[in-house]
């Protein structure tokens, strides 16, 4: 419920003064042709919407196969939002811009 | 020949000839709960535990402890297992509404991790349980599809033995999402229906290419020892075959079936109406094995072993103490306690565990109330399979409900049997007796005789019927006839002595006779010798004068006087 309260409020102070820091995960398989898109496009969105105000960890799952079964990745390009608010999973290649930012709570036209 | 890899699942591996393809992927489908998930963690634990092949649990549904616990009622302990690195368990949590979709994936991150399981145990069997969760998770059914084929694929490169679950869709489809398309080398389709109140859980191999395979329904049981599959009937005839004899204990029965009793592993059937002694009969069989230092085994469908332990006792049979060495063991059920297929595979399973040399069923009848007639005949065709196989004897016993004893009893197994004893009956001057005869006796002489089967306290026998002009009588009149019998003995041997008195007086008369004729032969005899005699005395008289009186003539005193004298 907690979680719940906080994801409009959370919203609301993005709008106002960018209080929270957005903790982004990525997670990646090498360069393929989805990985390479998603990154280039999770990029743009973040400098676009959240300038200055987010971290963004690329995680390659080729490097690192354990990380698979802990954060329960089936389909990649995987995006996590660890933070602020209720944790979010997107996966593609981030090209649908207005997806992302539902997923990551900015939407807001 | 195409490899294969054993499941270790009983009766499976002889459905398929050996086990599923080696190295390939396998489908398993059928509707909610007949088994498939039980079935497919039996084959990694198997596979671990059996055959050193380490394998991994891929489960869509089900989380890895609740997993662990629902095989640990199985005896199956499969987080010990995953600590030694025999089996790894992997749970997959999909949830539509968590994930957003934003644009083109792959389902990478499954085959790594999928990759990364397998490589780490060096795993050579691998089960993907309700691989079709994937569609309820992801809603690009074109990328997964794509995906599927390619993960197929992968599991290939990975020559790895791989269970692919899913569920039985609507209409005829296989499953769902048509997995089967992807999957066309080895199809297993589970069922589980209910007929009568009993539920039965059925498997057939759809599909198997590059191999033969059983095609038909074969029932399968879940029980505390995991999955067991019974084949209808082994595919060959092909059985070792004894000329080894058994006693059936009872000498006289011995002495119809030529004189030695029955083959080693070949199967007894003995029926008849109620109250026959078919029982009766089965216990001296088992007595007879008992005392013969072999082991066997009684499964008793009526009775408790209580009961028949007392029952035996007042015909001079001892079981008790049978049960105490342990030869002999009891296995009491009421045939309502499950279905059929239950018990036949309760029985499989105790056979094996008490290798007995002998077997009891007593009485198959009652297994109609759990299931037709058709059902019981192929489940009794299987068990004599099964006996037949492993050089077990084995004895059932029916009852004939009818009172005219058919030449089929209502299980129809008469023609499996190899022999078959028949009492039935016998009605005649206001009395029954029983009477055996031996119906069928494969490969040895038998006696084609209507015996007279009597039970006593000191036992069972047989005996001779009596066939008279009057026919063939039994029991009391049986004895009546032999009194009278006695009685005609006795009254001529009475008859015959005395004609001998009176020709042994006759000839005594003839004797006394004859002794008084010699007699007076004797005396006449005596009297022609006197007279004899006496002519011949006065002839040597008158001789004596004559010479006497010629001497005198001469003149001679001497002589005169002798004459004078004389």
């Amino acid at each position: 419920m907690t979680e719940q309260d906080q994801l409009p409020f959370s919203e609301e102070t993005t709008d106002n003064g960018d209080k929270e820091v957005y903790h982004l995960r990525l997670f990646v398989t090498g360069a393929s042709p989805n990985s390479s898109r998603a990154i280039t496009n999770i990029k743009e969105i973040c400098e676009t919407h959240l300038h200055g105000n987010y971290e963004l960890e690329i995680i390659d799952i080729y490097q690192q196969p354990l990380i698979a079964e802990s954060e329960q990745i089936i389909a990649l390009p995987l995006l996590i939002k660890k933070a602020p608010g209720m944790e979010r999973r997107m996966i593609g290649d981030m090209s649908n811009t207005n997806k992302v930012l539902r997923g990551l709570g900015l939407n807001n036209e | 020949m195409l490899p294969k890899t054993p499941t270790g699942i009983t009766g499976l591996d002889e459905i398929t000839a050996g086990g599923l393809p080696k190295g390939r992927p396998t489908l398993i489908c059928g509707e909610a709960g007949c088994g498939k998930t039980l079935m497919s963690l039996e084959f990694i634990i198997r596979g671990a535990t059996e055959f050193n092949e380490p394998g991994v649990f891929m489960a869509f549904e089900e989380k890895t402890e609740e997993l662990a616990m629902n095989v640990s009622s199985l005896g199956f302990d499969l987080l010990k297992l995953q600590a030694e690195g025999k089996v790894k368990l992997d749970h997959v949590h999909i949830d539509r509404s968590e994930i957003e979709e934003t644009g083109e994936y792959d389902l990478e991150g499954l085959f790594i991790r999928l990759g990364y399981a397998i490589d780490s145990i060096g795993a050579k069997r691998v089960v993907l349980d309700t691989l079709e969760n994937l569609f309820s998770g992801l809603s690009d059914t074109a990328i997964l599809r794509a995906e599927l084929r390619r993960l197929f694929n992968f599991l290939k490169e990975k020559g790895v033995t791989a269970i692919i679950t899913g569920e039985k869709g609507d209409g005829s489809s296989l499953t769902r999402q048509g997995l089967e398309e992807y999957v066309s080398d080895c199809v297993i389709l589970l069922d589980h229906r209910v007929i009568n109140q009993i539920s039965t859980r059925r498997l057939r191999v759809v599909k198997y290419r590059g191999s033969q395979h059983g095609t038909n329904e074969y029932p399968f049981l879940i029980d505390e020892e995991g999955i067991s599959v019974l084949p209808v009937t082994s595919l060959k005839l092909e059985k070792q075959v004894s000329s080894e004899r058994v006693p059936s204990g009872i000498p006289a029965l011995d002495e119809m079936l030529g004189g030695k009793g029955f083959f080693k592993g070949s199967s007894v059937l003995v029926s008849g109406t109620a109250g026959t002694g078919k029982t009766s009969i089965a216990a001296y069989f088992a007595n007879e094995t008992c005392n013969a230092g072999k082991k066997c085994l009684y499964f008793a469908f009526e009775e408790s072993p209580m009961q028949i332990v007392r029952n035996m006792k007042s015909i001079g049979v001892d079981l008790q103490k049978h049960m105490d060495k342990g030869v002999l063991k009891f296995y009491a059920s009421r045939p309502t306690l499950y279905g059929l297929e239950m018990h036949l595979v309760s029985m499989y399973k105790l056979i094996h565990k008490f290798k007995p040399d002998a077997v009891v069923l007593d009485p198959i009848t009652n297994l109609i109330t759990v299931g037709s007639v058709s059902e019981v005949k192929s489940m009794l065709v299987r068990l004599i399979d099964f006996l037949q196989e492993i050089q077990i004897t084995v004895m059932f016993t029916a009852l004939s409900l009818n009172t005219i004893v058919s030449e089929q009893t209502d299980e129809g197994v008469s023609s499996l049997v190899d022999a078959w004893l028949l009492v039935r009956d016998i009605e005649h001057n206001g009395e029954r007796n029983r009477g055996m005869y031996i119906m069928k006796s494969r490969g040895m002489k038998h006696s084609n005789q209507v015996r007279e089967f009597i039970i006593t306290d000191k036992g069972l026998d047989l005996v001779d019927v009596y066939l008279g002009p009057e026919g063939v009588l039994t029991g009391s009149a049986r004895e009546a006839q032999k009194l009278k019998e006695k009685t005609g003995v006795a009254l001529r041997d009475f008859a015959v002595s005395r004609k001998d008195k009176e020709v042994m007086r006759k000839r005594r008369m003839l004797e006394a006779k004859i002794s008084n004729l010699q007699a007076e032969f004797e005396s006449t005899e005596e009297e022609l010798n006197k007279i004899y005699m006496e002519e011949e005395l006065k002839l040597q008289i008158v001789e004596k004068n004559r010479e006497d009186m010629t001497n005198m003539r001469k003149g001679t005193n001497d002589e005169n006087k002798i004459r004078s004298k004389k």
